[in-house]
């Protein structure tokens, strides 16, 4: 039920995760930045779970206790649904986009995997090459091994920048 | 007699201090270009439209359920508070300290205890509004303190008249405006006790800042030949498309709208909108989840798309409800505020289907991206040119009556025709092109027979 995650996930916090672990939670969003930054959203589910949790979810909501999001998905089909219609439905303003990340902060799950948290800026550059600040925020991660690789369980983008600059199309 | 023509062409301050915009000897079909651009329009507006007999969305009686609750919102770019009192009254006033004139309530939402109190000289004012708290009036020990004449009673914050409609709370400047179910008429009002019988809930909000008119939105929600052209989502499952049984309702006076569609049966979609290329009829989810509704009301109704005078824009369609307020900035500028709503009985189930389905609308939705783009995209051209040029908005005729379709620009007209009755300078003879007083709308039902337009189960 999402209203459970709009509380966030109810899982315990154990301890710091090592520096290794946190090493290789960084090189995973710069993957993920890569990804975006590069316009190769097509690979933009492989960075998750399935079922996953991926949603862009205000502040403000999350300050008044309110599940709403701007995009929730929970599915791998609903990622690859997503990067269809950005590709083939929708229309939005061209632009490319530079994903920042500060250096995440991990901890240990009890049941296993680990949530990380990570501050982000997006800055978009329109096609006449004005560059402005889109999106700040935090990724709230549940990052999970499978298969020898790391993988977002769950993702949620918190927004700090809840007015949204115009529309959102692709993944932050 | 001093009667200012509108000058469609040209941003112009006249001799006697008021804006010249666009001319109304024409067709409400004509859109000046200059509307969307001129300052001295877009403060007009604020004194003509905003402060004038119009009411106002503020907010949902269930946001403040308890004395001392509060919400900040604006009406016009006017900054405006609403609260409940300890008598269980909601009021509502402009949200600038009498003193200095200082932002008195600083929270977007929330509670306080009794009073609102400005932090800059510590005014403080009872939950009605009222001065209750000024330090040092008498002085200390003798020295300074406000004259003897000073009477706390004339230093009140500014109020607003407020009235409540099933739950929704409305406000008002203007003394003068008619009572609230007379303003919306009887149709819209019984589209409101269709949606908001029950007590509903909020489950979130989303804001949009977005680089047009605000004119540019309210035009765009009563545009229903946009709907299935732009929104390649909206045509190919159903929410919205011309070829739909459906129509658009017209208030008498023009200044609200609602486009209605009907259930789809017998459409005949790929024969009609064949030439359409934004058409994608081979268009399929891996997940449709989302799209996944159950029925709520015993009517045909499919969508439902209300536009209450000048900036309430609500929304039912599958089992989203919700609505936006829109807020100007300044001529070229808005922000959007999305309330989204559930019933407050709604299961888990419901509430999770209703979270899937915000998918579709707000910034990112899949339905509404398009129209913020769309939108900056006039802007970005009409300003070029300076406000020059006239947009025409004929499809369906140039009048303002109900159709009974949807390929009809009919409420774009309707609203241009209220916006420019209220904005006509009032003349020595007090009247406008259409024999209605200027500044004043005529009643939103001519007649108190103004038949609901639900047709029967």
């Amino acid at each position: 039920m999402l209203n459970e995650a709009a509380a966030g996930t109810v899982e315990e916090d154990g301890e710091s995760a090592s520096l290794e672990v946190r090493d290789r939670i960084e090189l995973l969003n710069e993957a993920y930045a890569r990804c975006l930054d590069d316009g190769q959203l097509e690979r933009w589910p492989d960075f998750f779970t399935d079922p996953c949790v991926y949603r862009i979810y205000p502040r403000e909501n999350m300050e008044e206790g309110l599940p709403g999001s701007v995009l929730f998905f929970d599915s791998q089909a609903m990622l690859k649904d997503r990067i269809l219609c950005v590709r083939e439905v929708n229309l939005y303003a061209p632009h490319s986009a530079r994903h920042l990340m500060g250096r995440p902060a991990v901890r240990l799950l009890l049941q296993g995997g680990y949530r990380a948290r990570t501050n982000f800026m997006v800055v978009h550059t329109d096609h006449e090459g004005h560059s402005e600040l889109f999106a700040v925020g935090e990724y709230r991660d549940v990052v999970v091994e499978t298969r020898g690789a790391l993988k977002f369980r769950e993702r949620t983008v918190l927004l700090d920048t809840f007015t949204v600059r115009s529309h959102l199309a692709e993944p932050l | 007699m001093v009667h200012r023509t509108l000058d469609r062409t040209a941003s112009q301050t006249s001799h006697t201090g008021g804006p010249r915009h666009a001319s109304w000897d024409g067709s409400p079909s004509d859109v000046p270009y200059g509307a969307y651009v001129d300052p001295a329009v877009f403060s007009q507006e604020r004194e003509r439209i905003f402060q004038g007999p119009v009411w106002h969305y503020v907010a949902l009686e269930c946001e403040i359920p308890s004395p001392g609750d509060y919400v900040s919102v604006y009406i016009g770019t006017t900054p405006v508070v609403a609260n409940r009192a300890a008598d269980r009254g909601i009021h509502a006033f402009v949200n600038r300290c009498a003193h200095r004139g200082a932002t008195v309530v600083r929270g977007r939402r929330g509670h306080c205890e009794g009073t609102h109190t400005c932090i800059y000289h510590q005014w403080t004012y009872d939950l009605q509004g009222r001065l209750v708290g000024v330090p040092y009036r008498r002085g200390l020990s003798g020295t300074g303190g406000f004259p003897e004449d000073f009477d706390p009673g004339q230093h009140g914050l500014r109020t607003l008249r407020v009235a409540v409609l099933h739950g929704i709370v409305f406000a008002t400047f203007d003394a003068g405006a008619p009572p609230l179910e007379i303003f919306l008429g009887r149709s819209a009002v019984e589209r409101l006790q269709r949606l908001f019988s029950r007590p509903v809930k909020v489950i979130g909000y989303q804001r949009q800042q977005i680089r047009a008119n605000w004119k540019l939105m309210i035009e765009n929600v009563k545009d229903s030949y946009h709907g299935a052209l732009l929104h390649a989502f909206n045509s190919k499952f159903g929410f919205f498309r011309s070829t739909q049984r459906g129509e658009v309702w017209v208030s008498d006076n023009g200044v609200h709208s609602m486009l209605t569609t009907y259930d789809t049966e017998g459409e005949r979609v790929a024969a009609l909108m064949g030439g359409v290329t934004s058409y994608k009829p081979q268009l399929t989810l891996a997940d449709s989840t989302m799209l996944s509704a159950v029925r709520e009301f015993r009517d045909p109704i499919v969508t439902s798309i209300v536009s209450l005078f000048p900036s309430f824009l609500l929304l039912h369609t599958l089992n989203f409800l919700g609505f936006r307020s829109v807020w100007p900035k300044s001529p070229g500028e808005f922000e959007m505020v999305w309330t989204y709503l559930g019933y407050a009985d709604d299961t888990p189930q419901m509430i999770d289907r209703r979270l899937r389905q915000l998918n579709l609308f707000g910034a990112g939705g899949y339905v509404s991206m398009e129209d913020a783009h769309a939108l900056e995209l006039t802007q970005r051209a009409v300003s070029g040119e300076g406000g020059t040029g006239t947009g025409v908005a004929a499809l369906g005729g140039r009048d303002t009556a109900t159709q009974d379709h949807l390929v009809t620009e009919v409420a774009i007209r309707g609203f241009w025709r209220g916006w420019r009755t209220l904005m006509e300078s009032r003349g020595d003879d007090g009247s406008a092109a259409d024999g209605v007083p200027a500044g004043k709308l005529p009643p939103a039902a001519s007649t108190p027979g103004d038949p609901a337009r639900v047709p029967p189960c």
